[in-house]
């Protein structure tokens, strides 16, 4: 089975910053890692290889900084790494960010299944994975929490809101995956250091023979008008000591803010 | 002098403390308090290819140093100082094996320790024999083909849940110590029991187990080193496992010293956070600098046996430092927390109760100072 995995680079923490004056993501001194979602990803690709035997390519569109995402893909047992990155891809939107993955799929040539997270933490659009299905012309299927395969065609197991779904769809095809799928394996150092090393393809927009205008900014309908981060609540103050003296020490600030009941 | 971290060491690195954060440390005091054996992190150890750190790559280990080995202990045993000693004293089966063992001796069990898939753990202490090596009684006699060993060890970490065992036992008692020699004991052989389970002040969930040999048939293909070699392998192997000694303290006492900081900061008495209180502020003082010198101690005697000099001075000095720092930094600890560092509710009454282990496993302080007397008396009389 020839398994390509689409994967993101996302910050580490949820408590994503946002610079006031431009509105933009403040991504210095936090660290990337790979989305979650994709690391199940990533997983369900090498138990896959694991039962059926060939081989997991993992893909990332990013600066050149997303190679650590994929040097992490390639330490948990991924066979190879591609990084889409260009100056032309700067800026791209879902649709385009899909237009590009769908066409390094098909460059990769021969590929039985594309999976992905079923969606990235800092975007949460879940958009990219169908989009690629589009563009490849494959079945998708979202949301998945079991997945096998026999004789050419796909068996998975979706979660819906308050319901399980099961279709059987041909390969090539294209699944999103959700967390309780697996639990991603742990990186063996001797992974990690043979990861460290290893040669990470780079694709630009040229190598792919991508259409400028369907890349980067142009190619791009969504435009952030505003990211604001919500309001922040104080953690609030906490009394500790004996119960007595801290309902005297309660009482007093309660006095004090003067908000009790008269 | 160079104290960056290769590129490998900075990996390795990033990845153990990454594991420790997620799954070592956050169930930490649940592995304590359970008393039973934590298999599932032991597993997750050699998932990671941790349990062969300073092995070669052709038996099966990560091809990395000494050194390393110790960076890595250091994080485990602050993430969880069960898990750190289950790992420092795997070695103890790993390292003499390493060193002393045939070819066929490595492939056969060497290699699946250096895999994390057996478990190691080194038989010298008995009831009359601990500081004093040389008065080991169990006895190893050569019948045809096989060694027949009868005695009794005790306190041996890993005990009964390791599959290879490496013993110390004599074939000469009338020669002493010139008279012992060392064994790779499989578990399940005829002969081999285990007994009680020693009941501790701390590490409740680390086996400390007697192994009891009745007429128990070894291979002769099971000798390890030559025959009457027994004493060199047991003293070289507490040689580093001084320094993994070492390497335990300097993570117990870490554990303590980044408990006591933030509750310092958030702990407020007359107004003020205690940690502005100088009292306070000299006691942390002392915490991180003496970690650091003891860090620093340990770091040296790895560095020594990576570099195949001389390192058995270097190693007692980093174990007796770093276990008396341990001591120190723990106790502080849980005089920064005050009542509530006597109680279970926080860590810091744990790491108390665990740095004494140091001050006596391995050669106690006082034995630790032997060592270093003699060769200061050598070295400089």
């Amino acid at each position: 089975m020839n398994i390509v995995v689409c994967i993101k680079q996302v910050p580490e923490t949820t408590e994503v910053r946002v610079d006031p004056e431009t509105n933009a993501l403040i991504r210095e001194g936090i660290k990337g890692i790979v989305n979650p979602f994709d690391e199940n990803a990533i997983e369900a690709a090498l138990q896959l290889r694991e039962a059926h035997g060939g081989k997991v390519t993992v893909v990332s569109m990013g600066p050149p900084q997303a190679e650590e995402a994929l040097r992490h893909a390639l330490a948990m047992g991924a066979d190879e790494a591609i990084l889409l990155t260009d100056a032309g891809f700067r800026g791209s939107d879902t649709l385009a960010t899909s237009y590009a993955l769908a066409a390094a799929v098909k460059k990769i040539g021969d590929v039985d299944l594309v999976l992905c997270g079923k969606q990235a933490i800092d975007g949460d659009t879940g958009q990219v994975g169908p989009g690629m299905a589009e563009r490849l012309g494959f079945p998708q299927v979202t949301f998945t929490i079991e997945l096998e395969i026999a004789d050419g065609k796909l068996r998975a197991r979706r979660v819906l809101d308050d319901l399980f779904e099961v279709i059987e769809v041909k390969l090539p095809a294209v699944v999103t995956v959700v967390k309780q799928i697996n639990e991603p394996r742990l990186p063996g150092m001797r992974n990690v250091l043979k990861a460290k090393r290893a040669e990470i393809t780079k694709w630009t927009a040229a190598d792919l023979e991508a259409d400028p205008t369907q890349v980067g900014f142009d190619g791009s309908p969504t435009q952030v008008l505003k990211v604001w981060p919500p309001q922040k609540r104080s953690s609030g103050q906490l009394l500790e000591g004996e119960p007595d003296e801290v309902a005297e020490r309660l009482a007093g600030i309660i006095k004090e803010l003067n908000i009790a009941p008269r | 002098m160079d104290f960056t971290l290769t590129e490998d060491q900075a990996a390795i690195l990033e990845h153990v403390k990454e594991f420790c954060d997620e799954h070592l440390a956050p169930k930490a005091k649940e592995t304590d308090e359970a008393g039973v054996w934590p298999a599932e992190n032991v597993a997750m150890l050699g998932q990671l290819d941790l349990m062969g750190i300073p092995v070669p790559e052709e038996y099966g280990g990560l091809g990395m140093d000494f050194l390393t080995w110790a960076m890595v202990g250091e994080e485990l045993s602050r993430a969880c100082t069960t898990t750190g000693a289950v790992f420092g004293a795997h070695l103890l089966a790993v390292f003499p094996i390493l060193s002393f063992g045939t070819e066929e001796q490595k492939q056969k069990y060497l290699v699946p320790l250096a895999k994390g898939e057996h478990i190691g753990a080194f038989g010298l202490t008995e009831p009359g024999a601990g500081s004093d090596a040389g008065a080991v009684a169990t006895k190893a006699v050569r019948d045809g083909d096989d060694y027949i060993l009868n005695g009794t060890k005790i306190f041996i970490s890993n005990g009964g849940e390791a599959q290879t065992y490496v013993i110390i036992a004599s074939t000469k008692p009338e020669r002493g110590a010139r008279g012992l020699s060392a064994f790779i004991v499989e578990k399940g052989t005829p002969g081999f029991e285990f007994g009680k389970n020693e009941k501790k002040m701390a590490y409740p969930s680390l086996p400390n187990r007697e192994l009891i040999f009745t007429d128990c048939r070894v291979p002769k293909e099971n000798l390890l080193g030559r025959e009457g070699a027994g004493f060199l392998v047991a003293m070289r192997t507490l040689g580093v496992g001084r320094i993994g000694m070492a390497i335990g303290s300097v993570g117990v006492a870490r554990a303590a010293l980044e408990a006591a900081v933030p509750y310092s900061k958030q702990r407020h008495q007359f107004g003020k956070p205690i940690s502005s209180f100088q009292a306070i502020q000299f006691m942390l003082a002392d915490m991180a600098t003496e970690l650091d010198a003891a860090r620093l101690l340990t770091w040296r005697a790895a560095w020594l046996k990576d570099q195949n000099k001389p390192f058995e001075k270097e190693a007692a000095m980093a174990k007796l430092y770093a276990s008396e720092v341990a001591m120190r930094v723990t106790t502080k600890a849980v005089q920064v927390f005050g009542g509530y560092g006597y109680t279970k509710e926080f860590p810091v009454e744990r790491y108390m109760r665990e740095a004494k282990l140091f001050e006596i496993v391995e050669g106690t302080s006082e034995v630790q100072r032997m060592v270093i007397a003699n060769h200061v008396i050598r070295e400089l009389g």
